[in-house]
């Protein structure tokens, strides 16, 4: 009897040591990041670093502005050609399909969220930039490319939300003569609003950490894009593009590093609101 | 009802649209892929890590990426399983009463969900600089590790809760202890969600590049240390397609037609898995 | 007296005004099924016009997918393979040219549980209206009025129109359902045990407001609770396992049933 009592103890304490690993990861990475951004944000001031365009590490001059500006281009493209055509994907799936067709599309969209990035990129080029339509390595190309890796996202947050509005309502919405697209309209969107912003916000997270599918077709010219057709530099694809060059030149490592904190910071309040959305939404069904 | 009608009937072929785009981009992709790769796909591909002047044109294979993703992959979900299952299990009720505590615990998770892979790469690439290791199997399996952590717990915790209360208590009746319970009640009708979690969250890991960038370094060997940089099918791929060759370029795409086809293989096997070991477990 | 062949005991129907025979509503051969497994056997009657029709029976008789079949809710619940006729002023609801949502809106329905839609009170009576043309203003404060009205609503929530529906008690809640079927002018309406979730305060709020009703609307009622049919009903149909067994002037099939299965029921053995 001992023996096992020992053993469950043992498990017990176990379990509770690796949840408080898995708790502390996200503080170590903030902190982590945040001490080795310290060396540039204690010789650049913050707005400079921030709001600055000229990017010379080798003279000390470090405005991320273009990248932030990059980063903000192509997320936005992204986001504007994925959300419409996700909800529309999403509402189809959860009130008009057959069953049979949602079983099918459903892991195809899970498949889609399951291709490496490094593949999209790959195709990004093939199809997009270089060959196929050719319309060159902008931020043209790299939204295409991110608004298909976000449509999974958001079609599948989506779909889950309008498949939560209760059956009764959207029946009494019909029975007072209302098609099926004005139910829709009224009554599943009105009452998933909460879910669907919580669906985007996620959507736009995965748009802004993506790094190489976006990196292989965008251009990678430090310049604030003054149409979709320029090339972009995202700040993912800054870090990983300049990694090598880290040593040689000073506080350059301490300025990706700062990129990356930049990113991490954005990405945790997105990903914050987002979850606390949805957990009151799922809260509030229960 | 004009108005209404065609307004149902507009609204009603937009969505087919956007439905139709969302399947048409999986087959563009996977096509397009097959259909730049496939040509350029021998044995020796598989088979045989890059001979000198690979880069160039000459011989060679990408073994060295292939087998370095099978190590990095396998290794990377072992570290995270080892950690996620005791967090999964700890989310039931047995082990916290207190709500806030789990949802608190379950945020977090959905939180370092989030967070992008190049994130992951350049803390680790921070760590391994602090404790003055090179690039490395370790540190690539490290930053992967972190990366498929929170894939792996949260999946794990879905298909653990759903085990009814009663099959639990059942147990607890007969006087188990809740790690008994766990290891012989829970886990075994768990077993094939388990697994298909596991596969899931291998096949991320797999198909990662910016966490192993840093992490891993690249190299046309094969590691036979866990101290020593490995190479990595995505790395392969991206170095191979920045050459100036155009045969090294299609052997980029032949790379990419192996990733995807090991991609499809265990989306494949994960669901033919779930529905046979479905058979087995209680209702 | 009619006797029909199969197990279908049919009492004189009561004449009414305007329409043949005074039924309102005809209903032949209905065959609803769903995986091989039957819910309604060849059901064949009429409901007569601007009268109580009760529609009674032990759960699982198939009053709730007859009364779906009404209004052509059933279309909306997947794998049901429906058959037979049901006409209504001159109509077959399950014709091939009919226009579902001029149906819905002549036949209105409200269920047991009361679901407000995600809008405000106001926005709830005014949904119907709106959705079928009306845009103007005053012409929608009226409708929402007369409907809030006639199901007493009015006094208790004029203040706060544009308070969200889902604040209103869950009896104040069915009155809101009924007054949003009203706001579509329907003339007839359908309720699925409308008082079953409901304190009994508010539900002979809604009894009283249902007998209100009747001499301006057919009305066909499933309910469960056989003293709220006796109390209401002027037409009887008892169901039993799908089958149409008895259905007459409320009173003759109440006092003097035919069918055993009706006395059974009626008598409280079986429930």
């Amino acid at each position: 009897m001992f023996g096992r009592r020992f053993a469950d103890l043992l498990a017990t304490k176990f379990m509770v040591v690796m949840v408080a690993l898995v708790v502390s990861i996200v503080l170590f990475v903030g902190i982590g990041l945040f001490l080795k951004s310290l060396p540039i944000l204690g010789s650049h001031p913050l707005n400079e670093l921030l709001f600055t365009t000229s990017w010379k590490p080798s003279k000390g001059e470090f405005g991320f502005l273009p990248f932030i500006m990059g980063t903000v281009w192509v997320t936005a493209l992204a986001g504007a050609i994925a959300v419409p055509i996700s909800l529309l994907t999403a509402l189809y799936l959860a009130e008009y399909a057959p069953e049979r067709v949602r079983a099918t599309v459903k892991p195809m969209v899970d498949l889609l969220a399951g291709i490496p990035p490094v593949v999209y990129g790959v195709w990004g080029i093939l199809a997009l930039s270089a060959g196929g339509i050719s319309i060159g390595f902008n931020v043209l190309a790299g939204g295409i490319v991110l608004a298909i890796m976000v449509i999974p996202v958001v079609t599948a947050i989506a779909e889950e939300v309008f498949r939560t509005v209760p059956k009764d309502v959207k029946e009494a919405s019909l029975c007072v003569g209302a098609t099926q697209w004005e139910t829709a309209k009224h009554v599943v969107i009105r009452s998933s609003l909460a879910g669907v912003a919580a669906a985007i916000i996620l959507g736009f997270s995965r748009a802004f950490g993506e790094t190489m599918a976006v990196l292989m077709v965008v251009g990678n010219i430090a310049r604030i894009p003054s149409s979709i057709f320029d090339a972009a530099y995202p700040l993912p694809a800054l870090i990983a593009n300049n990694y090598g060059e880290v040593m040689s030149v000073p506080l350059y490592d301490s300025a990706l590093l700062f990129a990356a904190l930049l990113l991490f910071v954005v990405i945790l309040l997105f990903n914050v609101i987002a979850r606390l959305v949805l957990l009151r939404v799922q809260r509030g069904v229960a | 009802m004009n108005r209404r009608k065609f307004e149902e009937t507009f609204f009603k072929l937009l969505m087919l649209a956007c439905l139709g785009t969302v399947v048409g981009s999986l087959v563009a992709i996977i096509a397009v892929i097959a259909w730049r790769g496939l040509p350029a796909l021998d044995l020796a591909m598989v088979t045989q890590t890059p001979k000198g002047g690979f880069y160039l044109g000459k011989e060679g294979g990408i073994l060295n990426a292939i087998v370095g993703s099978v190590y990095l992959g396998v290794g990377a979900t072992a570290v995270a399983f080892v950690i996620s299952l005791p967090v999964a299990l700890y989310l039931q009720r047995e082990y916290t009463r207190r709500a806030w505590l789990t949802g608190f615990i379950r945020l977090l998770l959905d939180v370092l969900w989030g967070i992008p892979s190049i994130v992951y790469g350049a803390f680790g690439f921070v760590v391994m600089l602090y404790f003055g290791m090179r690039v490395s199997l370790l540190g690539g399996i490290l930053a992967l590790a972190l990366l498929e952590i929170p894939i792996l717990t949260r999946s794990m915790d879905e298909v653990i809760r759903t085990v009814s209360s009663d099959l639990r208590d059942a147990s607890y009746a007969l006087g188990a202890t809740r790690w008994e319970t766990a290891i012989k009640v829970v886990i075994r009708q768990t077993l094939p969600g388990i697994l298909t979690a596991v596969l899931l969250a291998f096949g991320r890991g797999i198909g990662d590049a910016a966490s192993v960038l840093f992490t891993a370094g690249y190299t046309d060997r094969i590691p036979t240390s866990i101290f020593e940089p490995v190479a990595s099918l995505p790395l392969a791929i991206f170095f191979q397609l920045g050459t100036p060759f155009p045969e090294v370029q299609d052997r980029a795409y032949a790379s990419a037609t192996i990733l995807v086809a090991l991609m499809l293989l265990i989306s494949l096997s994960s669901r033919l898995l779930l529905k046979r070991l479905t058979k087995y477990v209680a209702k | 007296m009619i006797i029909a062949p199969v197990a279908i005991t049919s009492h004189n129907t009561v004449p009414g005004n305007g329409h043949l025979n005074g039924h309102r509503i005809d209903i032949r051969g209905l065959n609803v099924s769903a995986d091989g497994h039957t819910l309604l056997d060849d059901v064949t009657f009429s409901i007569p016009d601007r009268q109580i029709t009760a529609i009674i029976g032990p759960s699982g008789s198939g009053k709730t997918t007859l009364l779906r079949c009404i209004n052509r809710l059933v279309d909306s619940t997947g794998g049901l393979k429906v058959l037979g006729e049901i006409w209504v002023d001159g109509e077959n609801v399950f014709g091939p040219k009919v226009d579902v949502t001029a149906i819905r809106k002549k036949i209105g329905l409200i269920s047991q549980r009361p679901s407000p839609l995600p809008m405000s009170i106001f926005d709830n009576v005014a949904f119907g209206p709106r959705i079928h043309g009306t845009r103007n203003r005053s012409q929608l404060s009226e409708i929402v009025e007369e409907c809030l009205r006639t199901t007493g609503l009015w006094e208790e929530v004029k203040d706060r129109l544009r308070a969200p529906a889902s604040r209103l008690s869950i009896g104040q809640q069915q009155r809101l359902c009924l007054a949003r079927s009203l706001a579509v002018r329907p003339e007839i309406i359908l309720c699925d045990e409308p008082t079953s979730a409901l304190d009994p305060v508010s539900a002979q709020n809604i009894e009283k407001k249902l007998v209100e009703l009747k001499s301006d609307y057919t009305i066909v009622l499933v309910t469960h609770i056989l003293r709220q049919a006796r109390r209401l009903a002027d037409y009887l149909v008892f169901m039993y396992g799908g089958e149409l067994v008895e259905h007459g002037p409320a009173r003759q099939v109440f006092e003097s049933p035919e069918e055993p299965r009706t006395r059974s029921y009626i008598g409280g053995e079986i429930s």
